[in-house]
C-alpha cells in the first residue's frame, strides 16, 4: 500500500486548486469517478471469472451502499471517520509528509474522548461534547506529533514511525479494555468482554434519522471540511504548508521552516483522525470495543487521494467510499464472494485513481501552456 | 554521398497556435555546404519554423521546396526519407540501450527482419571515423556525457542518410569545451557537403561558426545577413527590437562598509572544506563582482551568508553586527536579501501562482495579513504594482510561475527582493540561462539598486558582464579568495589566469592590498 502513496506524493504538487476554469474543475472532479467504475468494470470481469454474476453483485452493492435510507445512513456513517481521517491526510500531504498513522490516532482519540466522558458524566451536553472532542483531537494531535518530531529533528521516516505508532496504540488500547478500561458491568456479569464502559448519555451525539445510526457526528466532520479548506488556502499556515510540500528548497530560502511546518502538518493530521475516534465513539458505540478504527485510518488515505487531496474533493469521495464499504458487505453476502476479493476490488479502485491523476495532470498541462499563449500578454516592453 | 541535398528552400511560411501566429510569412533558405543560423529570443518561432521542415508540424501556408522541387512532409520519417534530420534540444535515446542499439532503433527495418547490429557497428565506426563524432558503438547510452549523446543523435541523423541537418540549441547543454568540439564536427559535415541549420540565441556563437544568420523576432523574419562583417549591435537590434541601453559610465563613491566576511570557512555538501578562509567585503553603493568558474564555493558563500549553510568558523558583519550564527529571517529582516543561482530550485515554487511567488517570505509582514489570514488584496495589489514596475511579462497574477520564461522568473523573483529594499543584496548567476533583453533589464536594475546605496555582491561565470557592472572585482578560486581588484586596475586576461587558479608571477600585485582597498 505505502508505494502507492508514494507515488501519488508528487502529485501532490499538481493539484494547485486555485480558481481554476470549469473544464479542470470537472476534469478533477469526474475523472477520478472514471477510474472508480473502470476498477469496478475489471472486477466485473474477475467476478465473471468466479462464476458470479456482476450485474447482480453491483445491484446488490448499490442496493446496500444508497438504495435505502438505512443504507445511504449507514454509508454516510461510514463516511464520516473517512472525511476527518482524509482532511488530515491531505494536510500532511500538501506538506508532502505521509501520515499512515490514522488507525493509531483514532484509537488516541478514542481513548482520550472516552476517558473524558466517563470521568465527568454529570457535565450538560453542550460542554460535555466539545470537551470529548477536544481531548480526542489533542491525543490523536499528540499521536501525530511524534512522529513529526522525529522527523523534524532525525529525519526518521514517518511512515515507518506512524505504522509503529499504529502497533502501539492498538496494544495500549487492549490493555485499558482488559484492565483499567474494562467494562465494570462485564466483569460483574462475569463476560469480561474487552470494551469499555458505555458512555453516559450526555456525551452522546444526536441521531439525525430514527432507527440509523447516522449522527451529528457528519456534520462536525462536513464543517472541518470546510475548515481545513480555508486554512490551507487562507491562512499564513496553510500557504506555508502548500509551499514546503511543494518546494521545500525554496521554502527555506525564503526562510520558512521547513521540518517544523511538516510537524505541524502531522500534527494536525493526528488530530483529526484523533477527533474521527472520539466522534465514532460518542455517535456510533457509545463505547470503545474492539475493531473500533475499522480500517479508516487506512481507507481515509485513500479517500482522500480519490478526493485529489482537496477537503472538497474529499467529501464526495468518502460518502463513495462509505458506500463501497457499505455495498460490498452487502454484495459479499448476496453473491457469495471471498471477502479477500473485496479488497482487491478496493485495491484497483486505488490504482485507477492514482493514475488518472497522472493523466489529469498531463492534459491540464497541455491546457495550461495554450491557455498562456491564448491570454492576451499585459505588454509590459518599456 | 550520393544524393545529397543541393537546396531547400521554404517560402512564406505561415504556421498558427491557438491564439499565437508562431511562423508570420518566413522565408528561409539554406544551401548544402553553409551553416545557417537561425537567431532570435525565446519564442520567436525559430523551432517552429524547423519543426515544420522536419515533418513535425504541419503548415498553414507557404512551401517547402526541396531542389526546386515542391515537397510536403506529413512526418518526420518523411522529411528523413528526403534527408532531413533534427537533432532536438531535448535528446531522444534510450539510456539503457548502447549507442549501436541507439542507432538501430530508429530504423524501420523492411527488407532484414533480424537486426544486424555488426553492420550498424561497423558503419557508426565509418562516420564516427569521417566526422570526427568521438562514440563507442558499444557504449550504454545512460553512460555518456551529455555532450556524447549529442554526438550520437548527429550519428543517428547521419546513419539515416540526412545531408540536412538542423540542430535545435545543441550548445544549451554543452561545457564550453564541448562547444569547441561540436564545432569542429559541425565543420567538418559542412566540407562534407552537409547544409546545417544552427538554432541559437547566443550572438557569439553563431557570429563563429555560421555563414549566414536569419534573424526571427516574435513570428517575423527580421532579415538575413552574412555572418562575416556583421556588427554584434545589429544583431542585438534585430533580436530585441531596440537598442540595448549602454551602461553609462558611473562613478565610484563607496559609501560605509555594510558586509564583512572574515576568515568564514565552511563545508560543502559532501562535508569537505569548501570555504578556505574567505575575506570580503562589500560597500555602500557598490557592486563587487566575485568572478570564478561555478564550483569553486561562490555556491557556498552566498548560502552561508543568507543564513541557509552554517558557517564553521569566521565572522560575517552585516552593518558591524555579526550575523553569522542568525537565522535567515532575522537576516532579511536587518536588510539582508538573495536573488538565488538556482532560480526554479532554490528562488520559486514552480506551482504556486506569479502572486504567491511574490510573498514566499513576506506573506508574514504585518501588511498582508490579518492574523493568521493571508490578505488577498493587499497581496494582489502588491503583486500587481511590482510586476508593473518590473516590466514582468504574465497573463495573470494567477498564473502558475513554471507557465513564465525564465527572463520573466527572474524579474520577478528580482523584484520580490529588492521591494524590501535591502542594504545588502546576493545576486547569485542573476542572468543565467536569461535572454538578452531580460539581461539587459536585470543590470539595469542592478545598478539602479547599487546607486541608491545598496551593498551588491554579485557572482558571475560571464566575466564581460561582472567586468562591465561591478565597481570591484574578487577571483574566487577553489573556496579562496586570489584576489580582489578595482575594476579599471586589472582586465578579463587576469582575471581569466586568476579563476584557473593561477597567479601571474610576473603580473604586478594590485596598488591597493585589500585591505586598503576597503579604506
Ligand atoms: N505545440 C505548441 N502549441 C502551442 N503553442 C506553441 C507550440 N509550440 C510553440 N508554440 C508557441 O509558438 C511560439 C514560438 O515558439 P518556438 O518556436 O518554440 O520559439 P523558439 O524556438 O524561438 O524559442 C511561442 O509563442 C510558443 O509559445
Ligand atoms: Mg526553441
Amino acid at each position: 500500500m505505502p508505494m502507492a502513496f508514494m507515488l501519488q506524493r508528487n502529485k501532490a504538487a499538481v493539484k494547485a486548486p486555485k480558481k481554476g476554469d470549469g473544464f479542470e474543475f470537472m476534469l478533477r472532479t469526474l475523472v477520478p469517478f472514471l477510474g472508480v467504475f473502470a476498477a469496478l468494470a475489471i472486477s466485473a470481469v474477475v467476478l465473471l471469472m468466479l462464476k458470479t454474476n456482476p450485474i447482480v453483485a453491483y445491484s446488490a452493492m448499490l442496493q446496500g451502499a444508497f438504495g435505502s435510507i438505512s443504507g445511504l445512513s449507514q454509508s454516510l456513517v461510514k463516511a464520516t471517520p473517512l472525511l476527518l481521517v482524509g482532511l488530515g491526510v491531505c494536510i500532511a500531504f500538501r506538506a508532502s509528509v505521509i501520515n499512515v498513522g490514522g488507525e493509531g490516532q483514532i484509537i488516541l482519540g478514542s481513548i482520550a474522548g472516552t476517558w473524558m466522558a466517563l470521568s465527568f458524566p454529570d457535565l450538560p451536553s453542550a460542554i460535555l461534547i466539545p470537551a470529548c472532542m477536544t481531548v480526542g483531537f489533542i491525543a490523536g494531535a499528540f499521536w501525530g506529533f511524534i512522529p513529526g518530531l522525529l522527523k523534524a529533528r532525525f529525519k526518521v521516516n514517518e511512515i515507518l514511525s506512524t505504522i509503529m505508532l499504529n502497533a502501539i496504540a492498538l496494544q495500549f488500547m487492549n490493555f485499558l479494555l482488559q484492565g483499567p478500561m474494562m467494562d465494570p458491568e462485564g466483569i460483574k456479569a462475569g463476560t469480561f468482554l474487552a470494551q469499555s464502559a458505555r458512555l453516559p448519555e450526555s456525551s452522546w451525539l444526536a441521531r439525525l434519522i430514527p432507527r440509523t445510526q447516522l449522527h451529528a457526528g457528519l456534520y462536525v466532520a462536513l464543517g472541518f471540511a470546510v475548515l481545513v479548506y480555508i486554512f490551507l488556502w487562507r491562512t499564513t499556515i496553510g500557504y506555508q504548508i502548500r509551499a514546503v510540500g511543494l518546494n521545500p528548497n525554496a521554502s527555506r530560502y525564503s526562510g520558512i521552516n521547513v521540518p517544523f511546518n511538516q510537524m505541524l502538518s502531522l500534527t494536525i493530521a493526528g488530530g483529526l483522525s484523533g477527533l474521527a475516534g472520539v466522534i465514532e465513539v460518542m455517535g456510533v458505540h457509545r463505547r470503545i470495543l474492539e475493531g473500533l478504527t475499522g480500517g479508516y485510518g487506512f481507507t481515509g488515505i485513500v479517500a482522500a487521494l480519490l478526493g485529489s487531496l482537496h477537503p472538497l474533493g474529499i467529501v464526495p469521495a468518502s460518502v463513495l467510499f462509505g458506500g463501497l464499504l457499505v455495498g460490498a458487505n452487502t454484495m459479499q453476502r448476496a453473491v457469495q464472494i471471498p471477502a479477500a476479493l473485496i479488497n482487491a476490488i478496493l485495491g484497483l479502485i486505488v490504482l485507477f485513481v492514482s493514475g488518472s491523476a497522472l493523466w489529469i495532470h498531463n492534459i491540464i498541462k497541455k491546457r495550461k501552456t495554450a491557455a498562456v499563449v491564448l491570454a492576451p500578454v499585459k505588454d509590459a516592453e518599456q | 554521398m550520393a544524393g545529397m541535398i543541393q537546396q531547400v528552400q521554404m517560402t512564406g511560411i505561415v504556421k498558427r497556435f491557438p491564439g499565437v501566429l508562431a511562423c508570420n510569412n518566413i522565408d528561409f533558405d539554406l544551401h548544402a555546404g553553409e551553416v545557417h543560423a537561425l537567431l532570435g529570443e525565446n519564442g520567436a518561432g525559430k523551432s517552429t519554423l524547423m519543426k515544420i521542415l522536419y515533418g513535425m508540424y504541419q503548415l498553414d501556408g507557404g512551401s517547402i521546396a526541396i531542389d526546386g522541387a515542391v515537397r510536403r512532409f506529413h512526418s518526420p520519417a518523411d522529411s528523413l526519407d528526403a534527408g532531413i534530420g533534427m537533432i532536438h534540444q531535448h535528446f531522444m535515446l534510450v539510456p539503457t540501450m548502447t549507442v549501436a542499439q541507439n542507432v538501430a532503433l530508429g530504423q524501420s527495418s523492411d527488407k532484414k527482419f533480424l537486426l544486424d547490429l555488426k553492420t550498424v557497428t561497423e558503419r557508426i565506426c565509418e562516420l564516427s571515423a569521417a566526422y570526427g563524432l568521438k562514440v563507442n558503438p558499444n557504449d550504454l547510452v545512460g553512460h555518456l556525457s551529455v555532450g556524447e549523446q549529442q554526438r550520437v543523435e548527429i550519428i543517428k541523423a547521419l546513419y539515416r542518410g540526412a545531408s540536412i541537418i538542423i540542430l535545435d540549441e545543441p550548445t544549451a547543454v554543452l561545457t564550453p569545451q564541448e562547444v569547441d568540439d561540436l564545432f569542429i564536427i559541425l565543420k567538418k559535415m559542412v566540407k562534407e557537403g552537409h547544409g546545417l541549420v544552427f538554432i541559437s540565441h547566443k550572438l557569439h556563437e553563431v557570429t563563429a561558426l555560421c555563414d549566414r544568420i536569419t534573424v526571427l523576432r516574435d513570428g517575423c523574419k527580421m532579415g538575413t545577413r552574412p555572418a562575416a562583417g556583421v556588427e554584434r549591435h545589429e544583431l542585438i537590434k534585430m533580436m530585441v527590437g531596440r537598442d540595448l541601453k549602454e551602461l553609462s559610465h558611473r562613478d565610484y563613491k563607496p559609501g560605509a562598509e555594510r558586509l564583512t566576511i572574515t576568515d568564514v570557512r565552511a563545508s560543502g555538501d559532501r562535508g569537505t572544506e569548501t570555504l578556505k578562509g574567505i575575506n570580503l567585503s562589500v560597500h555602500a553603493g557598490e557592486i563587487l563582482g566575485l568572478a570564478g568558474v561555478s564550483g569553486n564555493g561562490q555556491l557556498e558563500l552566498a548560502e552561508c551568508l543568507i543564513g541557509i549553510r552554517k558557517v564553521d568558523s569566521g565572522r560575517i558583519l552585516l552593518d558591524g553586527l555579526d550575523i553569522a550564527s542568525m537565522k535567515l529571517n532575522e537576516r532579511i529582516a536587518k536588510g539582508m536579501a538573495i536573488i538565488p543561482e538556482e532560480r526554479m530550485r532554490d528562488g520559486a515554487v514552480n506551482d504556486f501562482s506569479v502572486q504567491d511567488n511574490v510573498f514566499l517570505h513576506d506573506h508574514t509582514d504585518k501588511e498582508f495579513r490579518t492574523g493568521i489570514f493571508l490578505n488577498f488584496k493587499k497581496m494582489a495589489a502588491h503583486a500587481k504594482k511590482l510586476v508593473g514596475e518590473y516590466t514582468v511579462k504574465t497573463p495573470t497574477l494567477e498564473t502558475p510561475i513554471k507557465n513564465l520564461s525564465g527572463g520573466n522568473i527572474q524579474k520577478l523573483i528580482m523584484a520580490r527582493e529588492l521591494a524590501r529594499k535591502p542594504t545588502v543584496l546576493i545576486a547569485a548567476q542573476p542572468t543565467r540561462g536569461v535572454d538578452i533583453g531580460a539581461s539587459e533589464y536585470i543590470h539595469q536594475r542592478l545598478l539602479m539598486q547599487r546607486d541608491a546605496g545598496t551593498a551588491i555582491l554579485l557572482t558571475s561565470e560571464d566575466l564581460d558582464e561582472l567586468y562591465a557592472l561591478s565597481d570591484r572585482i574578487a577571483v574566487i578560486y577553489e573556496g579562496t579568495i586570489m584576489g580582489v581588484f578595482l575594476r579599471q586596475d586589472t582586465d578579463i586576461q587576469t582575471l581569466g589566469l586568476l579563476m584557473a587558479g593561477i597567479r601571474p608571477g610576473d603580473a604586478p600585485k594590485p596598488d591597493l592590498p585589500i585591505a586598503s582597498c576597503e579604506g
